[in-house]
């Protein structure tokens, strides 16, 4: 028989809960002769190539090709997991959202103390995704099965929630793996 | 306009003796003379009534009918009540902005007027209606809309727009001149006549025990909607230890759809106020207040007429009706536009001049009321049942109605129907022989006791109107065939949004959440998930909530998933794992006019 397959993505994150996944050391051996990996920057598989049992989403949606990635990945998921605080709630890069989209542009490429722009010009090319007006969690998109809370979850978190998603039983996360502080 | 603010405010703190208690009339005042409270206003009443000055900010903020910015000198005030909705509410708005030029919650350029929308305002029989100022302007239409305006902006007065009402000096006759009471069906309590003082001698021939006796023999429940016995409540009175015992007639009607104690206080005031002597006989009281809602100040002369003719009378004042050691009187207190003030204990803290937020009970009114003096606090409806029952006996008012609901009910019917108004009608009638007797045959929905209350459909028509089984304080709104009630549900969470207190997070917050899922849902954006995030929703908003307003809020929504739900679902979007209420367009707005280039579409 096949073996299951699963998908992951890094939407507006910073890749730390895909270094997390990393985390979980010898047992990525394990994790390989337990699934396949579809969509992902882990094989860089671009398009999906057949349905997966687990979809790991980290980051929250701050484009309009966030958006779609998103889509596609909740067509093509059984379980769809939102990784990590951004994906839950937006996280950091949601704290732009009290600022107007313009603002947020100019500070960035043109106003800020760091800037070297001498042009003023901000970035448009037609290549580039519009931005969203505010970041978005998933759940404001898609569905989301599960919720794995953390910045990042740490990797036994992940490795309890993804084989135990592969089991078909709810994850059983001990304190420690959901304690942050 | 009176020119000084100072020599106005110590004149009216003066004329209430510096009564902190009164510094809801002031305040009124104020906002009447200047057309707002301003900050330099509020220093003002502060010092006058010795009060802190957050106190009085704290009561300003907190009336719809009390404003810190400057309104207009007049202000059009649009019920926005569903029955008012149905019957072409918005296209009168429509011409109100068109005509005046401006939007709700504007004002006009000049500072003149304002134009709002405001609750219920108790004319559902004859809406849309409006108040403009304190004149009421029944069944507008988007001409009569125009209309109005142009006399408004032609500097008339708003008395000018019901010259009938301006012209009559009789006050009785003045209000029959701005309303109808459209009494549709007069029965034997309210409506039936009776010699003024006729039951005050009664009672007064036997003593206060016996008075208590046959109101609680007569089995009679409070008619504003919740019931409690209204014998036991004074026999509490009565016997709560105090040197002062006051008697509050709640004419703070507010709910949605009723407007009973409009047509009452219209046409038979006499048998309340012969109620309430009654209970201040039974109780042991000196003072009584009628709590007024600020919507009905057009009553307000024609029942200082009727007061004074009952003092003439020897009915009220010193030694009532020769009764030596027996003194009452009734004052009015006019309310600011607040429906949570209808709550017993809001109203008490209304009364007293602050926020009209409820108190945590016990201790109840009946032991620590007004003035944290003992209570009685009785529907305008209940005096006159009270009154009735002393005068005709308890056996002859206990013979009608149901075992647990004796007597009579007075019903407000609105909404689609052929004949709205008032009925005088025996408990115990179904849902059925109502419409029959209203004409609404043909309903899909019968909203009993308010957006507060309970709303049932067709299959549920055999049910009777009566406290053990359909509850209701007199609100009957009828909604016939091709209303969505999911539209009705979402008026009625504007209403409660609107209207709650704000001094708890489940009804303030938790109200506000039912109602952005029930407008996702009813723009088509809805999902299945969204119906049992409701349920949950609504289910810790009525558990959690501090009084019956957030109790009670979800109610529109848990009726209508729960008797109305092919309505909601026909709203809802697939079950496809999108969040339709995502919309990208929306989101992407910002950015297409930043970048001036169009998203790109896979």
């Amino acid at each position: 028989m096949d073996k299951p397959k699963i998908a992951t993505a890094s939407l507006a994150g910073c890749f730390g809960c895909h270094m997390s996944l990393l985390d979980i050391d010898e047992r990525i051996l394990k994790l390989i002769e337990l699934v396949d990996f579809d969509k992902s920057p882990i094989d860089d598989l671009k398009t999906f190539t057949g349905r997966c049992r687990v979809g790991l989403v980290e980051g929250g949606c701050a484009n309009q090709e966030n958006v779609e990635v998103l889509r596609d990945f909740r067509k093509h998921c059984d379980v769809l997991v939102a990784l990590g605080d951004c994906a839950t709630m937006g996280g950091l890069p949601a704290m732009r959202n009290g600022i107007p989209l313009r603002e947020c542009l100019e500070e960035a490429y043109r106003d800020g103390l760091t800037v070297h722009n001498p042009s003023g010009t901000i970035p448009n090319d037609p290549e580039i995704p519009l931005l969203l007006d505010k970041v978005r969690p998933l759940s404001d998109v898609v569905k989301v099965d599960v919720f794995l809370p953390g910045c990042p979850p740490p990797a036994d978190a992940i490795w309890e929630a993804v084989t135990a998603l592969l089991e078909g039983r709810a994850p059983n996360l001990t304190y420690d793996q959901l304690k942050y502080d | 306009m009176p020119t000084d603010l100072a020599v106005f405010i110590q004149d009216r703190a003066r004329e209430h003796g510096g009564d902190r208690t009164r510094l809801l009339d002031v305040v009124r005042a104020v906002q009447e003379a200047f057309g707002h409270v301003s900050s330099e206003a509020m220093d003002l009443v502060a010092q006058a009534l010795s009060v802190r000055r957050v106190e009085v900010e704290g009561v300003v903020s907190y009336y719809a009918f009390l404003s810190r910015e400057p309104k207009g000198q007049v202000v059009i005030r649009l019920s926005d009540c569903p029955s008012c909705r149905i019957h072409g509410m918005e296209a009168v708005g429509a011409a109100f902005e068109e005509a005046l030029g401006i939007r709700f919650g504007g004002t006009t350029p000049d500072g003149r007027i304002t134009l709002e929308h405001t609750p219920c305002i108790g004319l559902c029989d004859q809406g849309p209606a409006a108040l403009v100022n304190e004149v009421p302007i029944t069944r507008l239409t988007p001409g009569k809309a125009r209309e109005v305006s142009r006399l408004l902006v032609a500097g008339r007065t708003p008395w000018d727009l019901a010259p009938k009402a301006r012209d009559t000096a009789d006050p009785v006759a003045r209000v029959h001149a701005l309303v109808d009471s459209n009494i549709r069906k007069e029965g034997l309590v309210v409506f039936a006549p009776m010699p003024p003082g006729q039951a005050v001698r009664k009672a007064l021939a036997g003593t206060p025990e016996a008075v208590i006796e046959e109101v609680k023999a007569s089995r009679l429940c409070g008619r504003g909607g919740a019931g409690f016995p209204a014998g036991l409540k004074w026999e509490f009175a009565r016997k709560a230890p105090g040197d002062a015992k006051y008697v509050i007639c709640n004419a703070d009607e507010g709910e949605p759809g009723t407007f009973k104690d409009r047509v009452i206080l219209t046409e038979n005031p006499d048998l309340v106020f012969e109620g309430m002597t009654l209970a201040a006989y039974a109780i042991g009281a000196a003072e009584g207040i009628v709590y007024l809602r600020a919507e009905y100040e057009y009553l307000r002369a024609h029942l200082e007429a009727v007061l004074a003719r009952r003092r003439t009378e020897g009915l009220l004042g010193r030694a009532v009706a020769g009764r030596a050691g027996f003194d009452f009187d009734i004052r009015i207190q006019v309310g600011a536009g607040a429906y949570i003030c209808g709550e017993e204990s809001a109203l008490i803290e209304s009364a007293e001049g602050k926020r009209g937020v409820p108190r945590n009970r016990p201790p109840f009114p009946v032991t620590v009321g007004y003035l944290d003096k003992p209570t009685s606090v009785n529907n305008v409806e209940t005096f006159c049942c009270a009154a009735r029952v002393v005068d005709t006996g308890a056996s002859c008012f206990s013979c009608v109605g149901s075992i647990r609901s004796t007597g009579t009910k007075l019903l407000s019917v609105s909404g689609d129907v052929a004949r709205p108004g008032i009925y005088e009608v025996q408990f115990g009638q179904s849902i059925r022989e109502f419409l029959e007797m209203v004409g609404g045959e043909d309903a899909i929905a019968v909203q009993v006791g308010g957006p507060s209350g309970t709303c049932i459909g067709p299959a549920e028509f055999e049910r009777h109107i009566a406290f053990e089984d359909l509850a209701t304080g007199g609100s009957m709104m009828v909604f016939g065939p091709g209303r969505d009630m999911v539209q009705v549900a979402a008026w009625f969470m504007d209403f409660f949004v609107h209207e709650s207190c704000g001094w708890c997070t489940p009804c303030r917050v938790g109200n506000v959440l039912i109602r952005e899922r029930v407008q996702r849902i009813l723009a088509g954006r809805g999902v299945p998930a969204d119906v049992a995030y409701l349920e949950t929703l609504c289910t810790t908003v009525k558990k959690m909530s501090r009084c019956g307003l957030g109790q009670t809020s979800p109610n529109p929504v848990v009726f209508g998933l729960k008797n109305f739900r092919p309505a909601w679902e026909a709203h809802l979007g697939p079950d496809d794992g999108l969040n339709p209420a995502f919309d990208m367009d929306a989101a992407l707005a910002d950015a297409v006019r930043i970048a001036g280039r169009e998203p790109v579409h896979p």
